[in-house]
């Protein structure tokens, strides 16, 4: 009892570069530079540039290439299909965030810890829906670990956002979604699929084609190009990454109505603060009770809670019997502004 | 319910004036009278009181939901709005309510004698019955107010816009003595219970600031030279007995000036007058920062009208028994001003004093030394001018005092409300006094929405507490905090009292070593 106790400290380590497997002598989601990088999703703060060797999910790679660069030394698995990296067995789980999420289960001498990535309980149109791995200990995030955070089911979503569009057409305007280029639009595409044409903005065009050529199929969009005649868009649906809120290429569209979607639309003084016709609380991390179903799930027996709300959800875990430590990361916590990739193509 | 919430929903998202116009006209097409008048009533500060404490509805959240009390404040310290903090803890509804305005608000009016048990009966199965944004406007209307960005103007314009009837004629109407339950909505509109001809106002003349040479507005003797002052401009109007008080912004504000009211009742004559309501103490001007103590309140009590007494400093005379006079010179105005006023005297009534000068190289002097007596610098009006309709170029030019700047550092942050509940934006300065940090300051604005966001993000991340709505920060971003005046203060630990602080510049490019001491800051003073 006593020996394991001493090796629980130490599969694990939180060290400046990032979460280290100490007998397994790799990271994951490194934010500085390693030689061995175990990837949740293809975030751009969840996979950063400078590893010698990635390892991520099959729906990723395809992504992690897009944007890393077509050169990058990297492998994938699929979902609970367990590989060795010295001795200790690694495997993914889906985590539900976005195309290829995957939570990081790593087992060392029937030790386990899963590391969460960025995670979403609920179901989605697109997204391998999250499942639950039991645990000895879990390092979840918290971007939304707050109880005011209570998600709409999909179709709820689906009709919210038809709705909008309809209404829209009959305004003889033309409906402007903003989200996230990986992740958020092909969510967004999925729910608006049918309403009317899609345009999408080159970033996500791009990441669209990474996808569907790794043989997932997604809706049918249309490329907007630069010098998009304005006629063929007026009172169809376009979809940009949030960067372009207040560009040229937003007010070149005719009548555009804009909303944003994202999980912080879902109070006021937030969607008031973006000056945009309309604010969708739509997320792809998990709400509150998404984040305390997931951890109770896991039966661990120590928590660790990271990007978010840490202080507040770990206060609270521990007041309901669950023992809960904060962890300090450099993962985004503005679901929103985290487009990075987008400002440089555009530039 | 529904179409009040859609209502609130559109105004709230949109910073377009006109957009935010539209959805109320469009409301007013498709809804019941009484709701109208009951919109009107909300957004006029005609609120029926509260009728349900917000320490009971609070309870009744801890109950149902099973949450501990620092979740639940840890929540509103993040939304910002308690009503709204409420409407998103609560579990979905499992029913389905659809009432209009006007019985949500008779209910609640009925419910205030009640008890509580059955206050919160009604409460609960309300929230029961309604979603998300619908119980949040129900939360409204029990108690806070709707900070959603519409003003009476706007409203007003709303209303103008759906019925074709003048404006400030509607201004009039809202504001005079109605209650929704007295009156219809087409006799609210064609104002059956007001006499606009006695109230109509005249639209203000406004001034550019100067920028020309003093030398290039040519012979010193065609102007007529004052000080200018940071009040509330305001047109008094005293037509057949009865009194209105105009703001600039074209709202009615008669009700908040109780002693201006009084005061220019006691003039003889009928007439239109221009002038700067001030704060003013044994005949001092005191700060805007007081003055605002004054401003939308719905109750003036007495303590406040001892401790922040207004009286008004006149510039001009625009209509006199009946004549307009906006056509006359500048110099006659003024020399019917001086006799309206040589026939009459009052304690809070004063006549702008006309500055004598006889070469444009003293305004200089006369600028700079305005600061002291909280004077925002000088006024310059063509002698020959008419009373324009806004802003004319040439005739009136206004020259301000340079502010005053000290280089802060802040330590404190707040989230705003309304449109800035989710971001940190109220933050408190400190200068050096010795090794210690000494607080100077407040400002809220000043910085675009970009450096307000990148701002909030590094409060996050250097917070030094993790719980409750003001964080203390680490002593390292610096601002430039430009101020209008500075004086000794006892009230503040600093001994200072900065007026009307605002940042200037957020100083990338300085540290906290860089920033003033408490006797640079003091040796203001001494300099002003």
């Amino acid at each position: 009892m006593f020996k394991s106790v001493a090796f629980i400290l130490k599969l694990v380590k939180f060290t400046k570069k990032g979460i280290y497997c100490i007998p397994g002598k790799f990271y994951l989601d490194p934010w500085y530079p390693v030689d061995y990088a175990v990837i949740s999703h293809g975030h751009a703060d969840h996979s950063r540039y400078g590893n010698k060797h990635y390892l991520c999910q099959n729906d990723s790679k395809a992504i992690i290439k897009h944007r890393l660069g077509k050169d990058i030394s990297i492998e994938s698995l699929g979902y609970n299909q367990p590989k060795n990296i010295n001795r200790v067995q690694v495997s993914f789980f889906p985590a539900g965030h976005v195309i290829g999420s995957a939570q990081i289960r790593l087992e060392y001498k029937g030790y386990v810890v899963v590391f969460s990535g960025d995670y979403k309980t609920q179901p989605d149109f697109i997204s391998t829906p999250y499942e639950p791995v039991k645990c000895h200990e879990f390092i979840t995030e918290s971007t939304f670990g707050l109880p005011i955070y209570k998600w709409k089911k999909e179709e709820e979503l689906q009709a919210e956002l038809t709705n909008w569009v309809l209404q829209n057409q009959q305004n003889n305007r033309t409906s402007v979604f903003l989200g996230y280029s990986l992740g958020k639009a092909q969510r967004i595409m999925k729910l608006i699929e049918g309403v009317d044409d899609i345009y999408v903005h080159s970033a996500i065009n791009n990441l669209n084609n990474a996808i569907s050529g790794a043989g997932i199929e997604l809706p049918k969009t249309t490329l907007l190009n630069y010098d998009f005649k304005k006629a063929a868009i007026q009172n169809k649906i376009v979809i940009l990454p949030p960067a372009l809120l207040g560009s040229r290429m937003l007010k070149k569209i005719p009548n555009a109505a804009t909303a944003i979607c994202s999980g912080w639309m879902h109070i006021r003084g937030n969607r008031r603060w973006k000056g945009v016709d309309a604010g969708f609380s739509i997320s792809d991390h998990a709400d509150w009770d998404g984040l305390l179903a997931a951890v109770k799930a896991t039966e661990a027996e120590k928590v660790h809670v990271t990007h978010g709300s840490q202080a507040v959800f770990s206060k609270y875990l521990n007041e309901i019997g669950i023992e809960a430590h904060e962890l300090k990361t450099e993962f985004g916590e503005d679901e929103f502004a985290k487009d990075e990739e987008t400002k440089t193509e555009n530039a | 319910m529904k179409d009040f919430s859609n209502l609130i929903s559109a105004i709230e998202i949109t910073n377009k004036t006109n957009a935010k116009i539209d959805a109320l006209v469009n409301y007013f097409k498709v809804v019941p009278d009484k709701d109208k008048l009951w919109l009107i009533a909300l957004f006029t500060g005609k609120r029926p009181s509260r009728p349900v404490k917000t320490n009971l509805m609070k309870s009744w959240v801890l109950e149902i939901t099973k949450l501990p009390e620092w979740l639940f404040l840890e929540s509103y310290a993040s939304v910002g709005d308690l009503g709204e903090t409420i409407a998103l803890l609560l579990p979905n509804p499992e029913d389905e309510i659809e009432k209009p305005l006007h019985i949500w608000i008779e209910e609640l009016i009925n419910l205030k004698p009640k008890t509580d048990e059955e206050k919160k009966a009604y409460v609960l199965k309300a929230w029961n019955g309604l979603q998300a944004q619908e119980r949040l406007i129900f939360n409204k209307l029990i108690g806070g107010s709707f900070r959603i960005g519409v003003s009476k103007k706007t409203l007003v314009n709303a209303l103008a816009k759906l019925s074709g009837i003048d404006a400030n004629q509607l201004m009039h109407s809202i504001i005079g003595n109605w209650s929704p339950d007295s009156i219809s909505f087409d006799d609210l509109l064609n104002g059956e219970h007001i006499n606009y001809d006695n109230s109509k106002p005249y639209p203000f003349c406004l001034a550019y600031s100067l920028e020309k040479e003093l030398q290039d507005l040519g012979d010193e003797k065609d102007w007529q030279l004052e000080y200018k002052w940071d009040g509330i401009r305001g047109q008094i109007i005293k037509r057949k007995e009865e009194v209105f008080i105009w703001s600039r912004g074209e709202e009615l504000v008669t009700q908040q000036f109780p002693e201006l009211v009084a005061a220019v009742s006691q003039l003889e004559g009928s007439f239109v007058i221009d002038g700067e309501i001030l704060a003013i103490k044994d005949s001092a001007v005191l700060l805007f920062n007081d003055l605002q103590k004054r401003l939308n309140r719905k109750n003036v009590t007495k303590k406040l009208l001892e401790e922040v007494p207004v009286g008004l400093y006149v510039y001009d005379l625009l209509e006199l028994d009946a004549v307009d006079l906006r056509t006359f010179s500048m110099e006659e105005r003024r020399m019917r001003l001086e006799q309206l006023f040589n026939k009459n005297t009052s304690d809070i009534l004063y006549l702008s004093e006309v500055i004598d000068f006889k070469n444009w190289n003293e305004l200089d002097t006369l600028r700079n030394a305005a600061r002291s007596f909280n004077s925002e610098g000088l006024m310059l009006k063509k002698k020959t001018s008419n009373y324009h309709v806004g802003r004319k170029k040439g005739d009136w030019w206004k020259w301000k005092v340079d502010p005053l700047t000290i280089d802060a550092v802040m330590i404190y942050a707040q989230k705003g409300s309304g449109r800035r509940s989710s971001k940190y934006t109220d933050y408190t300065f400190a200068v050096k006094n010795e090794d210690k940090l000494v607080t100077v300051a407040k400002a809220y604005s000043g910085l675009t929405d970009m450096e307000i966001t990148e701002i909030s993000k590094w409060v996050n991340k250097n917070a030094i507490e993790k719980f409750g709505p003001v964080r203390t920060v680490k002593a390292e971003l610096v601002f430039e905090i430009a101020f209008e005046g500075i004086a000794y203060s006892k009230r503040h630990k600093s001994g200072v009292a900065l007026r009307f602080p605002r940042i200037k510049r957020w100083r990338k490019d300085k540290t906290v070593k860089d920033i003033d001491t408490i006797d640079s800051v003091k040796a203001l003073i001494e300099a002003n």
